[in-house]
């Protein structure tokens, strides 16, 4: 696969197409799928970019995302989006928009930033010539992972954990009131 | 260049979704899009040309090792990805509390109802 730029602009027009859809469309069900069919083109879009992994650890948390947005709509009732223009923040996003892209030109258009596909690799050289004698991991993004970079990993299963936490916590149906005696069986 | 211009359309996308819709569930949307778009600019960034998915077999030799994509982002992005679900899950968690509570999706109505 030596040129694979066609592939990624269709891929890429597909997903802002679908997220033009999914974020203008008056049925939030629709919505939904559309927000995941812009994901499982980006799960493509890693595996044609060298990145198996990353686009089967997409592909499990895109149908898992399909799921909870799901659960969060469709028992609902109430499914359909009441239109109503609000010009402040129509006004205020644009304005993000003109701050967005003067300083992504600014970023863009400096010397040291590297074209597509000339990646700098200053750091990643030292673990892909020193990943399979010093962790004897051959997927050298496990190796970053577990090993290189294990710190960051705790780091980031502490939020997960977190999240997770709170979302139980949330959505636990059966708690106690504070000043009553919890019944004992 | 083009495809970090589209990366930046998306998060645009996103981020009017966030800030313009007044339905949660939308917001939430934005949201996971503004996240597709940072993974995916991550990922591209470290795309060499001709590049290999970086794991070692025995074919591999250090020819074939200088062809290797950039393994740091895709490291970082995959704890990103599962991340993003675990945040998602929470949010979806308060989206549900509140329309148990008002009864509607709508961000004004929301709002108007205190007290």
């Amino acid at each position: 696969m030596e040129n694979i730029a066609p592939q990624l602009y269709t891929l890429l027009v597909f997903m802002v197409i679908g997220s033009i859809v999914a974020v203008e469309t008056k049925n939030l069900l629709s919505a939904v799928i559309s927000v995941s069919a812009v994901g499982f083109a980006l799960s493509v879009a890693f595996l044609f970019m060298g990145a198996p992994d990353i686009a089967i650890t997409q592909l499990v948390v895109e149908v898992l995302v399909l799921i909870i947005l799901i659960r969060g709509t469709i028992l609902l009732d109430n499914t359909a989006v009441e239109t109503h223009r609000d010009t402040l923040a129509v006004v205020a996003s644009l304005i993000f928009f003109g701050l967005l892209l003067g300083f992504g030109a600014m970023i863009f258009g400096s010397k040291g930033f590297p074209e597509f596909g000339e990646p700098l690799m200053r750091v990643s050289r030292v673990y892909v010539q020193t990943g399979l004698p010093a962790t004897y991991a051959a997927n050298i993004v496990t190796s970053v992972i577990l090993d290189f970079r294990a710190y960051d990993t705790l780091g980031e299963a502490t939020v997960l954990f977190t999240s997770v936490l709170g979302a139980l916590a949330l959505l636990r149906k059966d708690g106690k009131v504070k000043g009553e005696e919890v019944a004992t069986a | 260049m083009t495809v970090y211009f589209l990366c930046a359309v998306l998060l645009m996308i996103g981020l009017y979704c966030l800030v313009a819709k007044k339905n949660i569930v939308k917001k939430i949307i934005g949201i996971v899009i503004m996240e597709y778009a940072v993974n995916l600019y991550l990922i591209t960034i470290g795309y060499k040309k001709g590049g290999v998915a970086p794991i070692i077999d025995k074919t591999t030799n250090a020819e074939l090792l200088e062809r290797f994509v950039d393994p740091l982002p895709q490291a970082l992005v995959l704890t990103s990805i599962v991340i993003g679900l675990g945040v998602l899950a929470l949010m979806v968690s308060m989206v549900i509390r509140l329309y148990e509570k008002h009864g509607t999706f709508d961000m004004s109505q929301i709002s108007k109802l205190r007290g």
